[in-house]
């Protein structure tokens, strides 16, 4: 043992000196140019009138397989792809790990893909790939969860945060009838987007439409069931005048219904905010709930596809201004960095919720 | 002529007749298989399961195992993201992690013959103790700005062409591993650990000092993957690698090496690797989805353990069965 020690110390101290010498000079982060990596751009210029081509391979590459609300996404990616006329094909790997959707994607390149739509687990780890594909003449569109934007062409955005925070408003002033006090059931104090939807939230009721809407206190639920539960009785206790409660999370708007479904509340106080059909089902049946929202996951994968179609035949090449037709979706426009917007969330009510299975 | 009867029947040789008709099946028979690009995609999948499997032959051929190589591979990975945002120079980083990815390995070995504790516990446990570091170090980040030359490098063929940069690595390793395996007394004295520990220790075997030595070499090497790993997903993250311990076991134990020691080849190990990687290139080429990949591999490594054990005990039958036979004559 004693002399494995010894040898031990001098490998140890010869790699040490291995170290200092190549210490010296060398690359560092300072020092580097990452950016070798981009894919040559095409200068080929976009045809807005250029026929959709048929018979597009579009392949949806989703963080990972069997994802019930990833599923949702690539439903309506199958169902675009189905009105372009093209091949669906969904791909996927079991765990959402950074690495293991490389090997899918160079999978993809050798089957001539015309089109790959990937939520991207890691937006580096996938930039080496996709650009070999692009390179290889194949268009890629991130949607969900963008890839770095040095290697997609197109990134398709649920929703922006303005967008959330006027239509939280226009739900909220529609159910208590123009006038009156309203409250909102946030997840924790720091959360960055429930913050930032607030903050939208806020500008919105300075405008003189909203001037009658009064916002009497933002609760903070900390996304836990229990605590949402017990932070919108508190509201309703404190404000006896409350007619809305907004909850722009998914635990809190559930436990605030929860909560007031079953008590005298029930008819007198409205809740609304971002809310999951599945979860929400049963308060919206039994009258709770009259409105809320979130954006349609079916339509995110239904935009990619034709967004992918779009840049496959020529009439985009992901430029900030271009337009292209999103069939049902209608017309969208680029915005900076090859990003597409979604649009306003979709409204739940009792008529349609039953359309909705996520 | 029984000498070739043998070497025909063994395992190893059978594995390797099979990798070479799947290799064959899938080129003729899957659209896009024998492409030159695929083949560097084959390459790249394969890279870090063969190189982490050299050792790892080694250790199992010694009767030992070594669970924590994917790890130290996330560790390392981990703090080579950390140097590079601290400003440390992507050559000295290498060295560097080679380095600790050795002194993890060193710390197994420790336990394992200092402390004549069983490997299989000490594995698990530093499998879970470094990838938990692993998150210390970098937590749910990550760290991707890594220089292009490098990253291109690894991900890169030579002059362009169909040959993978990293293959280069891969076959220079697995020469090294080979030949002294196969040709030198220390790698004969790997066989007589794994047959007999204290036999090999009676006649002159410093058994404790090898096996410390292989638990630092496969060290050194998961950190040596660490780095690629990092490099060809461009993307240091702590949970670079898990799961890659059991790709490991399989391929070797698929190459036909003994679980219990004292048997097996390298060959075999890397025909194990090859045929795994191709048999899941080739399936997912045929849109074949991510769970019958797997339950193919899992079959794959059953039968793998299963018919060599099935051959043996037929044959003892046989031998018996003549013996009885000459007796009765």
């Amino acid at each position: 043992m004693l002399r494995t020690h010894h040898r031990l110390l001098t490998a140890a101290s010869a790699s040490l000196l291995v170290l200092g010498l190549a210490a010296c000079g060398g690359t560092t982060k300072d020092s580097a140019s990452s950016d070798g990596g981009a894919a040559a751009q095409t200068g080929a210029s976009a045809d807005p009138n250029a026929k959709t081509k048929e018979g597009l391979k579009i392949a949806f590459l989703p963080k990972q397989l069997n994802n019930p609300y990833s599923d949702v996404e690539t439903s309506g990616g199958k169902v675009a792809v189905g009105e372009l006329k093209g091949e669906y094909k969904l791909v996927g790997p079991n765990d959402a790990s950074a690495s293991s959707q490389v090997s899918y994607i160079n999978t993809l390149i050798q089957q001539q893909q015309d089109v790959i739509v990937v939520a991207a687990n890691d937006p580096n780890a996938v930039c080496p790939s996709l650009n070999q594909a692009r390179q290889a003449k194949i268009k890629v569109v991130s949607f969900d969860s963008d890839a770095s934007k040095d290697c997609r062409d197109a990134f398709i955005n649920q929703a922006t945060t303005q967008g959330i925070g006027e239509s939280l408003v226009k739900m909220a002033n529609e159910l208590a009838g123009g006038e009156g006090e309203i409250a909102i059931l946030s997840a924790t104090p720091n959360a960055t987007n429930q913050n930032a939807w607030i903050e939208v939230m806020k500008k919105e009721l300075a405008k003189p439409e909203y001037s009658k809407l009064k916002l009497v206190k933002t609760a903070y639920g900390n996304d836990d069931d229990q605590k949402s539960f017990q932070e919108a009785q508190g509201l309703l206790q404190s404000y006896p005048k409350l007619k809305v409660i907004v909850s722009p999370t998914t635990v809190g708007i559930a436990a605030a219904s929860r909560y007031v479904s079953s008590s005298n509340y029930k008819g007198k106080v409205a809740i609304t905010g971002l809310g999951l059909p599945n979860q929400m089902r049963e308060y919206v049946k039994d009258g709770t709930v009259k409105k809320f929202a979130l954006w349609n996951p079916a339509d995110i994968g239904y935009l990619a596809a034709y967004a992918g179609a779009a840049l496959a035949s020529g009439q985009i090449t992901g430029k900030q201004g271009e337009k292209f037709t999103a069939g049902k979706l209608g017309e969208y426009t680029i915005g900076a960095d090859g990003e597409i917007v979604l649009g306003p969330p979709t409204e739940f009510t009792a008529q349609n919720i039953d359309q909705f299975n996520f | 002529m029984s000498e070739v009867r043998r070497r025909l029947a063994s395992w190893d040789s059978i594995i390797i007749a099979l990798t070479v008709l799947v290799l064959v099946v899938a080129s003729v028979g899957v659209p896009n298989f024998g492409t030159s690009r695929n083949f560097t995609f084959l390459v790249l999948d394969l890279m870090p399961i063969v190189l982490v499997a050299l050792p790892m032959t080694f250790i199992i051929v010694t009767g030992e195992i070594d669970l924590s190589v994917a790890s130290t591979l996330g560790l390392t990975s981990s703090l080579m993201g950390w140097f590079w945002n601290n400003g440390l120079s992507i050559e000295t980083i290498i060295p560097l992690c080679v380095l600790v990815g050795a002194m993890l390995g060193a710390f197994n070995g420790f336990l394992v013959t200092g402390l004549g504790l069983p490997s299989l516990a000490v594995t698990i446990g530093t499998l879970a103790l470094y990838r938990g570091l692993a998150f210390v170090v970098l937590g749910d980040g990550a760290v991707a700005d890594f220089p292009w030359n490098y990253t291109g490098w690894v991900t890169g063929t030579i002059g362009g062409g169909a040959v993978p940069n990293v293959l280069i690595l891969i076959v220079a390793l697995a020469l090294i591993f080979g030949v002294v395996l196969h040709a030198t007394p220390f790698g004969r004295s790997l066989y007589a650990i794994g047959a007999n520990a204290q036999a090999a220790h009676f006649s002159g075997i410093r058994v404790a000092r090898t096996k410390f030595w292989l638990y630092v070499a496969s060290g050194a090497i998961a950190g040596l993957v660490g780095v690629l790993w990092t490099l060809r997903y461009s993307s240091a993250r702590a949970d670079n690698g898990s799961g890659l311990e059991l790709a490991v076991v399989a391929a070797v134990l698929l190459g036909g090496v003994s679980i219990f020691g004292g048997r097996g080849t390298l060959p075999g190990v890397l025909a194990g690797v090859v045929l795994l990687a191709a048999l899941q290139n080739a399936l997912r080429l045929q849109d074949v989805s991510g769970q019958a990949l797997n339950i193919v591999t899992g079959a794959l490594l059953v039968l793998s353990v299963l018919l060599p054990n099935v051959a043996s005990s037929i044959r003892a039958t046989w031998h018996r069965r003549r013996l009885r036979q000459a007796a009765a004559s």
